[in-house]
C-alpha cells in the first residue's frame, strides 16, 4: 500500500466500507482482536506524532502489538546503514511495516526490501495514501457519496502532498474540484494535466468567498511560512485564506470544513463550535481507516482462514 | 560529393540513423572513455540521409553493445539502427526498441528521490508514453521527459 494510484475505485470503496464497520471498535465500544498474534513495525524516520499515534492506536484496537522506531537518530541509519537494510531487518521481526520517511519513493524501496506488507505513511513530498483515505472517509460519512460533490481545495496547492493525492481520488470518483490558492501556490501544471487526463472537472476560484458559496467541502491546508521570501508577504496571504464565521456566513448549511491538522491559524477556533467543523472527526477517522487497512493486509482474510 | 567519409570497420558495431546532432549523446551512453585503444571510434555528424534528411552515425571497432545500452540508445535515438559487423560483413542488423522499463542509465531528476540516496538499488523508470517518450520514476513517480539531463 504505497500510493493512492495503486488503488482502484472499487478497492477504495471496499476499504471505506470496512473502515465504517471499524468505527465502534475504534471508539472502544466494541472489541475485536483479528491481529492478536501480529506485530506491526512503525518505522518513522521523521517525526510525525499524529500519524504514528493513530497507526499505533489502530494496531492496539485490533489486538496486535507494535515495534516502534520513532526517532531516526536512534537507529543504526545514523551509522550509515541503508534504508534498504534497515527495512530488510525489520521485515524479519514484524508481520507488516508502516513507514514514514523524508525521501520520495522510500516506501516503494521499502516494499522491495521487505517480504512483508508495507504501508506508506508519507514519503517526503510524495504520497500519503492513508491520509487520502481518511479524507475520503470523512466526506463519505458526511454526504453518503464521493460522487458529484463540489470540493474546494484551499491554500498551498503547490507543495501540499495531501492535496495532490486527494485531488486524484476526487477525480476518480467524479467530484468537482475548485482550486483556491494564492498565485504563488497554485497547483502545478503537471498535476492539472494528470487530473484532466482522468476526466476531472476543475475550476480556479482564487476568491475565497466566491469559492465557499456553492461548496460542499472546504478542504483547508496549511500555508507554510518557509514557502515565502519575506514575512510580510506570508502574513498577507495567510490572512486572506483564514476561515472564520464571516467566511462561512454565505456557505451552504451542509458545508463541511476539513483540515489535515495541525492548524496554525488557518481555521479560527470559533468554527469549532459550528456544524461545519469536520476536522476533529477527520482526525478520529484516521483510526478506523488505518484499522481497516491493517486488517486487510494482516487480518484473517489474508491467512487463508 | 562523397557520401561517407568514414572507412569500413572489420569487427564492431555501427549505429546508423541517429537523429541529427545526437551522436555525442550516443557516445556518452556507449561510454567511449572506457574503451581501450583497440577500439577506434568514428563519428559522423550531419550526414545526408534519404530517410531522415540529416542523420548522425557512430562506428565503434571491437565492441558490441549490451542490451542495457541499446535500451538507452532507443530512448534518445528512437530511429537508430544497430549493425553488428564481423569480418567487414553485416552479421546482424536491427532497429532499437524501447522496453517497458529502463533500469540504470538515467538518474531521477528529483534530488530528494530515494533512488538518488546511497541505497543498494538502481534507478528505474516506467515508460508511460511512447510518442513522445515520457517516463515516470518507479520510486517517486516523478515524470521525466527530458532524458538528456537525466543521463547518469
Amino acid at each position: 500500500m504505497i500510493s493512492i494510484h495503486d488503488l482502484s475505485r472499487d478497492e477504495i470503496d471496499s476499504l471505506l466500507d470496512a473502515a465504517k464497520k471499524m468505527i465502534p471498535y475504534a471508539e472502544g465500544s466494541k472489541v475485536t482482536h483479528p491481529l492478536e498474534d501480529k506485530i506491526v513495525a512503525m518505522a518513522f524516520f521523521e517525526p510525525s506524532t499524529r500519524t504514528r499515534l493513530s497507526f499505533e492506536a489502530a494496531v492496539h484496537r485490533l489486538g496486535g502489538s507494535c515495534l516502534t522506531i520513532a526517532d531516526a537518530g536512534a537507529t543504526s541509519m545514523r551509522k550509515g546503514e541503508s534504508l534498504y537494510d534497515t527495512i530488510r531487518m525489520l521485515s524479519s521481526y514484524a508481520d507488516a511495516i508502516v513507514i514514514r520517511h523524508p525521501n520520495e519513493g522510500s516506501a516503494r524501496l521499502a516494499a522491495r526490501a521487505s517480504d512483508r506488507p508495507v504501508i506508506n505513511a508519507g514519503d517526503g513530498a510524495g504520497q500519503h495514501p492513508t491520509q487520502t483515505l481518511l479524507d475520503l472517509a470523512t466526506m463519505r460519512e458526511a454526504f453518503g457519496t464521493l460522487t458529484g460533490l463540489r470540493v474546494v481545495l484551499l491554500g498551498d496547492l503547490k507543495y501540499g502532498r495531501t492535496v495532490h493525492s486527494l485531488a486524484h481520488a476526487l477525480a476518480v470518483f467524479g467530484s468537482e474540484i475548485v482550486l483556491s490558492s494564492p498565485e504563488s501556490l497554485r497547483l502545478p501544471e503537471e498535476r492539472r494535466d494528470e487530473l484532466k487526463h482522468l476526466g476531472a472537472r476543475i475550476t480556479d476560484q482564487p476568491d475565497l468567498h466566491e469559492a465557499v458559496r456553492e461548496a460542499d467541502v472546504l478542504y483547508v491546508t496549511r500555508i507554510q511560512k518557509e514557502r515565502f521570501g519575506d514575512e510580510g508577504e506570508y502574513r498577507k496571504v495567510a490572512g486572506s485564506y483564514r476561515i472564520d464565521a464571516g467566511v462561512l456566513a454565505h456557505a451552504k448549511s451542509r458545508l463541511i470544513v476539513m483540515h489535515p491538522l495541525p492548524r496554525a491559524g488557518e481555521v479560527a477556533p470559533e468554527v469549532d463550535h459550528t456544524p461545519h467543523a469536520a476536522y476533529f472527526r477527520q482526525a478520529f477517522l484516521a483510526v478506523p481507516v488505518r484499522m481497516a487497512l491493517l486488517n486487510a493486509v494482516l487480518g484473517p482474510a489474508k491467512r487463508g482462514g | 560529393m562523397r557520401e561517407l567519409k568514414i572507412t569500413p570497420i572489420k569487427n564492431g558495431t555501427v549505429i546508423d540513423h541517429i537523429g541529427n546532432g545526437m551522436a555525442l549523446e550516443v557516445l556518452r551512453i556507449i561510454g567511449v572513455q572506457t574503451l581501450d585503444k583497440d577500439s577506434t571510434v568514428s563519428v559522423a555528424i550531419h550526414v545526408r540521409s534519404g530517410k531522415l534528411g540529416w542523420k548522425d552515425i557512430v562506428k565503434v571497432e571491437n565492441m558490441e553493445l549490451s542490451p542495457r545500452k541499446v535500451n538507452a540508445i532507443a530512448l534518445i535515438a528512437p530511429t537508430a539502427t544497430i549493425s553488428i559487423i564481423r569480418d567487414y560483413k553485416v552479421r546482424e542488423k536491427r532497429t532499437v526498441d524501447l522496453p517497458e522499463r529502463i533500469i540504470g542509465i538515467l538518474r531521477c531528476p528529483n534530488p530528494n528521490c530515494i533512488s538518488n540516496q546511497p541505497e543498494p538499488v538502481e534507478s528505474e523508470f516506467e515508460v508511460v508514453e511512447r510518442r513522445p517518450v515520457v517516463l515516470t520514476c518507479a520510486f517517486c513517480e516523478r515524470r521525466v521527459d527530458d532524458f538528456l539531463r537525466s543521463l547518469a
